[in-house]
């Protein structure tokens, strides 16, 4: 469904804060796949995301979504096959705009827009039956602007947004990392619900090796730039946080660094 | 009692000023409030609106077509600032002064087409021989012939077609670019297009309210257009001050800006009436839209019941 292909990307080449953040990655994902991805400060990861989402373009390498190569697209034109959630609650919707605007927004996604009305009212009842899903009330709420719902709601609304027209990737980006726990957990559980409902094939960054553990049928690690671990199935089932830090260090060679991703 | 008398006198002038102001301010809206966009376009494309109007007047071309021509090269004025800013990556703001300046050049020649030398500075169109859609000479008129009449139809024909295109697919994903481009990309909004699009609906209107107001003041000028968006701001921030915890519905918004520019040239003919020369007029607005765009700033930073305010 998704193949990353040998992809390098240096930021601010030739100056003093050239960075080389992604060095030779390569990473298929079977359709259905619910990847997590865990790994370091500095280790690649958002940077894997936004060059699936195609926000600059790369130096070298190719990415295919579902036999279409789209390493020339850019951004507007892959969010066809792309739905995103970001770690900032503000970056994923319009914080001036209804509930129900940006939901027609993102109903669109993929096609043409023309000068037929934004919101019609067969639009609103899906989104209330949608809404209600999320179990967060929201569904009372369609008109109120965006701006006045807590983080948490803006992540599951992002989430929503992110899926209503069926991605063929969807791209979780810490979605819970601003969350306060038990919020976190929420969004998580709507999460999950959701890619299940949808058997959707994700790629979900978290700081939280517990919930990279718990979560999906196959973790990767970053580091440096690259995948150093790939773990599917059963084995990824008996897989321990210990176990996990164990296989870090022996795989890039530092020790891990995050206390919240062990504590967390 | 004089003094009473002469505003009374000069009331349905600022009004009539003030509405064709304020269909200005509703482009300046557009922009500033809906794509997030300081575009300085304004002050050329105000002047190219009453150029193209007054040269086409002249040629005996009617004033439906001269209007839609005129809101035409607004557009195309729009189109050139909105080019600039996302094809050339010239920020926003100096794009606009970019087409501004150029358009002053194009400005000159519009008015002097036909002419001997190709460019004239002003050009003037009289009721008297051409038919005008608003004419200054009869606002105090108690007759159909009164600019405020044509003014007043005008102004719910705007809003209407404003309100139907902002609910629209097309104009809704333009009020995401502004509200978060970020999350309009990720939605599929070629942004690019969106803001292009926003900077040259917006110049349509402002060439089209010049269009008016050159016709409304009997002649086209070069420098008719100098500190346009300055008054634009001022109708707007007028309108949020004023009617901001009222009009909440977007039609209402866009009412407002023309109510704005209406109070805003009240307020002129009051202080011009108690004696301020009119030269000194540019330098009052300036410092009245800069301290009602520093209100909200200073309320967040001062008036904060808890925060840092030494920052």
């Amino acid at each position: 469904m998704l193949e990353i292909k040998n992809i390098y990307k240096t930021f601010n080449p030739g100056t003093v804060n050239e960075k080389a953040a992604l060095k030779g990655l390569s990473l298929t994902l079977e359709e259905g796949d619910f990847v997590t991805v865990i790994g370091g400060n500095g280790a690649g990861k958002s940077t894997m995301l936004n060059a699936i989402a195609g926000v600059w373009p790369l130096d070298q390498g190719q990415i295919i979504i579902d036999k279409t190569d789209v390493t020339s697209l850019p951004e507007y034109k892959r969010a066809k096959f792309i739905g995103r959630v970001f770690q900032d609650p503000m970056t994923g919707t319009a914080a001036t705009m209804q509930i129900d605007e940006n939901l027609a927004l993102a109903a669109r996604r993929g096609q043409k827009r023309g000068l037929k009305t934004n919101l019609s009212k067969a639009d609103t009842e899906e989104f209330k039956s949608l809404l209600a899903f999320l179990d967060l009330g929201l569904e009372e709420r369609l008109t109120s602007k965006v701006g006045l719902l807590s983080g948490g709601q803006r992540q599951a609304l992002t989430l929503l947004m992110a899926t209503i027209q069926k991605p063929k990737v969807l791209l979780l980006d810490e979605h819970t990392a601003a969350l306060d726990p038990k919020t976190a957990a929420t969004v998580l559980k709507a999460t999950e619900k959701i890619v299940n409902k949808n058997n959707l094939t994700t790629l979900m960054i978290t700081h939280n090796m517990k919930d990279a553990i718990t979560y999906g049928n196959r973790l990767v690690m970053m580091n440096d730039g690259k995948i150093i671990l790939d773990i599917r199935g059963e084995e990824k089932k008996k897989l321990t946080v210990e176990a996990l830090l164990h296989e870090f260090e022996k795989a890039s060679g530092v020790e891990f660094t995050s206390d919240s991703a062990i504590l967390g | 009692m004089d003094f009473l008398v002469g505003l009374l006198n000069a009331m349905p002038g600022a009004v009539a000023q003030g509405i064709i102001w304020g269909f200005m301010a509703i482009g300046v809206y557009i922009t500033f409030r809906i794509l997030d966009v300081a575009d300085l376009t304004v002050d050329g494309s105000f002047t190219t609106g009453g150029a193209t109007c007054v040269i086409l007047t002249l040629n005996g071309v009617n004033m439906g077509l001269a209007l839609l021509i005129s809101f035409i090269a607004g557009l195309l004025a729009g189109l050139v600032t909105g080019l600039f800013h996302t094809k050339f990556g010239i920020p926003a703001i100096l794009a606009g002064i970019l087409t501004q300046l150029g358009l002053y050049s194009i400005n000159l020649h519009i008015m002097g087409w036909g002419t001997k030398n190709g460019s004239a500075a002003n050009l003037q169109v009289s009721v008297d021989r051409y038919k005008l859609l608003v004419a200054g000479r009869y606002v105090r008129d108690l007759s159909l012939n009164n600019p405020l009449i044509v003014l007043v139809i005008i102004i719910p024909i705007i809003i209407a077609i404003l309100y139907w295109f902002f609910g629209t697919e097309i104009g809704a994903s333009l009020r995401a670019t502004g509200a978060n481009d970020n999350m309009a990309r990720a939605q599929g909004i070629n942004t690019d297009v969106t803001k292009v699009l926003g900077l040259m609906i917006s110049n349509g209107i402002v060439a089209f309210s010049g269009a008016l107001f050159a016709q409304y003041q009997g002649f086209s000028d070069v420098n008719m257009g100098r500190g346009a968006i300055v008054i634009g701001l001022a109708a707007v921030i007028i309108a949020e001050v004023v009617f901001g915890k009222v009009f909440r519905n977007f039609s209402a918004k866009l009412l407002g800006c023309v109510f704005g520019a209406v109070i805003y040239y009240i307020v002129i003919q009051i202080v011009l009436k108690m004696g301020l020369s009119t030269d000194d007029l540019k330098l009052l607005s300036a410092l009245v839209v800069a301290v009602f765009l520093a209100l909200p700033y200073w309320k967040s930073k001062y008036f904060s019941k808890v925060g840092n305010k030494g920052e």
